[in-house]
């Protein structure tokens, strides 16, 4: 069996379901004959023509629009913004429509469509290819805000993403992108939306984090380990709807926890999961919960890049302080 | 000087203002009298519907309204040209087309009082869209139905509606610039009611006409007065025919005017004055029909009393239907928020549940 990288199993899943669902498109821009530009979709227009894999003027709310009403009209189409950092003009279509379309008409109008976008920071790129966005999507009610953190999940999430009949965003974490290979079998098997992946067991402390930064705190839970302290790594994976059960239980259990994310920190994800700890398990908390998260900044280019986004050091001391305290 | 490009744009019209033909061979359906009468009944109907609304809405039945008024050739002639499995999206005025496709006054009544039942339509196309509040979005959305269409092989088009100030926005340039791309069956018709709440025809955009804004999208053009229902039903039914055939799509500019205010919660006298709405009540699209069909001998005074008096019991049916509607339950608001509802959300709807029970 192939080993692959995330950005393949996102390719693997497309043409999946592609192969196995005609209302499925994939539309954006350089998606066609260039393959996308970190290469997604590559070799889909030669497999399944122009006609589902469509190249579309430069403009990012048309892309939007377009899906929109292609959802409407029964399509399941699967929309790519280059980057995260360019799907602003993008939002007005996915929370005035995308997200509300299925309640505003009592469920006659339905828009099963996914948004996917290149996300977050650290592959040295221009201003606005870098950030980190997912908390301005995750207060929107109707939708679905989806960040795969490997390629197995990658692949599988995507696949129940573009099966999801409600709209999905759906962050790929480009500094991960090639970061390594694993075995992903091409099986159309789908992993569940709206649960959390616990990575790794624990019993002193829950690192709860998404996206490119499960990398750090598995390494962090490495360090951890060295020093004597077992650290529980939870995948939060679908942002909203959240699993919040997941994440009590682990907390409940260790007592202790650490929230690390690119993104800002005030009105961060983090800072949601943050206050349900202290509405839903305040009695069992050994020590104040930390966040590990980018400033309050915008992402410094990328000279500077690396001192904003979390780090091993960062949660490892974060995670020690969790201890400290009790 | 050698020409890089150039262009004209033909403005149709059948009837004047007075209900007079102006000389022109007239259409095929225009030929049916008993079609025109329909068509007539129609705008009629329209008219008691939206004056019935506007007093809903002042005394207190209603919320804020958008009233048609002026434009019922323009939206009737939309309407009765497409087919139904064609998809309409509108943006919250066009009931004269939506009325002709089955949507009831009840449902307009549903929305705008305050309950999103009122855009699960019982009986117009389930293909058609919601009442579309952002400015222009709809464009968009008719242009991803038309590619839908394109994808899928299917003889079918997606029509839009947006008004002259909507025309400014990028969801509307976007949607014809694809549709040029594409080649999509797309038609667009902007209904030039002169007024985008406040702000004037000649401040909103510098083209000469809002109908040639499609000439840089590769579109068909035309500018069809829009009081003149032959001719904006002319003008349709070559653009459908285009678009169902593959041949491309085109922008309509339908010129009317906005006799009412923007909605119930605008006043017109403030930014415009009486002689020009004074003016405008000449050009009225209701009479002018019913003038044609008269010198058609197909209508009189009878006929027209007994069609309102109709139209009248047909309305105060409709009204009672929605003030008898219940109050959904509060729950509702998470019914169709999902799919199926994410358990998640289950203790907040549990509160809700529980407050709506005290």
């Amino acid at each position: 069996m192939a080993q692959i990288t995330l950005i393949e199993a996102v390719t693997q899943a497309l043409a999946y379901e592609m192969r196995n669902d005609d209302r499925v498109v994939v539309l954006g821009e350089d998606v066609g004959v260039n393959g996308g530009v970190f290469r997604a979709t590559q070799g889909l227009q030669e497999q399944f023509g122009e006609m589902r894999v469509i190249d579309t003027p430069l403009d990012e709310g048309t892309i939007a629009g377009l899906t929109v009403g292609l959802a409407a009209q029964g399509m399941r189409p699967v929309a790519e913004a280059q980057f995260e950092g360019f799907i602003y003009p993008m939002m007005e279509h996915i929370a005035c429509h995308a997200a509300r379309m299925r309640n505003r008409t009592r469920g006659r109008i339905t828009v099963p469509a996914v948004w996917r976008a290149p996300w977050g920071g650290g592959i040295r790129a221009p201003e606005h290819h870098s950030e980190a966005n997912e908390h301005l999507f995750t207060n929107i009610p109707g939708l679905r805000v989806v960040l795969p953190s490997s390629p197995a999940r990658a692949y599988g999430l995507l696949l129940a993403a573009i099966r999801d009949p409600d709209p999905v965003i759906f962050f790929e974490p480009k500094r991960i992108y090639r970061q390594y290979k694993e075995e992903v079998p091409d099986d159309g098997e789908a992993l569940p939306l709206d649960v959390c992946f616990v990575l790794r067991d624990g019993t002193d402390v829950t690192l709860v984090t998404w996206g490119a930064q499960v990398k750090e705190c598995l390494e962090a839970a490495d360090a951890l380990a060295e020093k004597g302290i077992s650290a529980e790594v939870i995948d939060v994976a679908t942002l909203t709807p959240l699993d919040f059960d997941t994440i009590a239980e682990s907390v409940t259990k260790t007592g202790r926890c650490v929230i690390v994310h690119e993104a800002p920190k005030t009105a961060g994800f983090g800072a949601e999961i943050a206050a349900r700890l202290s509405e839903e398990c305040l009695y069992s908390l050994l020590a104040p919960v930390e966040r590990v998260t980018g400033f309050d900044t915008h992402i410094p280019l990328f000279r500077l890049e690396m001192k904003y986004l979390p780090s091993v050091e960062r949660i490892v001391e974060a995670a020690e302080r969790t201890l400290a305290a009790s | 000087m050698s020409i890089a490009a150039k262009f004209e744009i033909e403005y149709l019209q059948y009837l004047d203002q007075d209900g007079k033909e102006t000389g022109k061979e007239m259409p095929a359906f225009a030929k049916d009298l008993d079609h025109m009468v329909e068509l007539y009944k129609l705008m009629v109907s329209t008219r008691v519907f939206d004056t019935k609304s506007i007093a809903l809405q002042r005394t207190g039945k209603l919320g804020t309204y958008a009233s048609c008024l002026g434009h019922e050739a323009a939206h009737v002639g939309i309407g009765s040209a497409m087919r139904r499995e064609d998809s309409l999206a509108v943006s919250y005025r066009e009931y004269g087309a939506q009325l002709y496709r089955g949507v009831k006054p009840r449902e307009v009544y549903t929305y705008w009082g305050g309950d999103e039942r009122g855009n699960d339509f019982a009986e117009a196309p389930a293909h058609d869209f919601a009442w579309c509040v952002p400015i222009g979005t709809q464009c968009l959305h008719a242009a991803g139905s038309a590619l839908a269409f394109k994808i899928r092989n299917e003889p079918r088009v997606a029509v839009c509606t947006i008004g002259d100030g909507g025309s400014s926005k990028g969801d509307f340039y976007g949607a014809i610039n694809v549709a040029g791309a594409q080649n999509l069956p797309l038609v667009a018709v902007i209904v030039n009611n002169q007024w985008a709440i406040s702000v004037p025809r000649r401040i909103q955009s510098g083209s000469g006409t809002l109908a040639q804004k499609g000439i840089a999208a590769g579109l068909f053009c035309i500018q069809v007065d829009g009081n003149d229902i032959i001719a904006v039903r002319k003008a349709m039914e070559d653009a459908l025919e285009r678009a169902r055939s593959g041949q491309g799509g085109s922008v309509i500019e339908a010129v009317t005017y906005r006799l009412g205010d923007h909605t119930t919660a605008d006043d017109a006298r403030r930014y415009r004055g009486e002689q020009e709405v004074k003016d405008a009540w000449a050009r009225d699209p209701v009479p002018r029909l019913r003038k044609w069909l008269e010198a058609q001998g197909k209508w009189d005074d009878a006929k027209e009393e007994a069609w309102k008096a109709e139209c009248d019991d047909w309305m105060d049916n409709e009204v009672n239907a929605y003030l008898e509607s219940k109050v959904q339950p509060a729950t509702a608001m998470f019914d169709y928020l999902y799919a199926e509802l994410p358990a998640d959300l289950e203790k907040q709807r549990e509160l809700v549940a529980s407050l709506d029970r005290k």
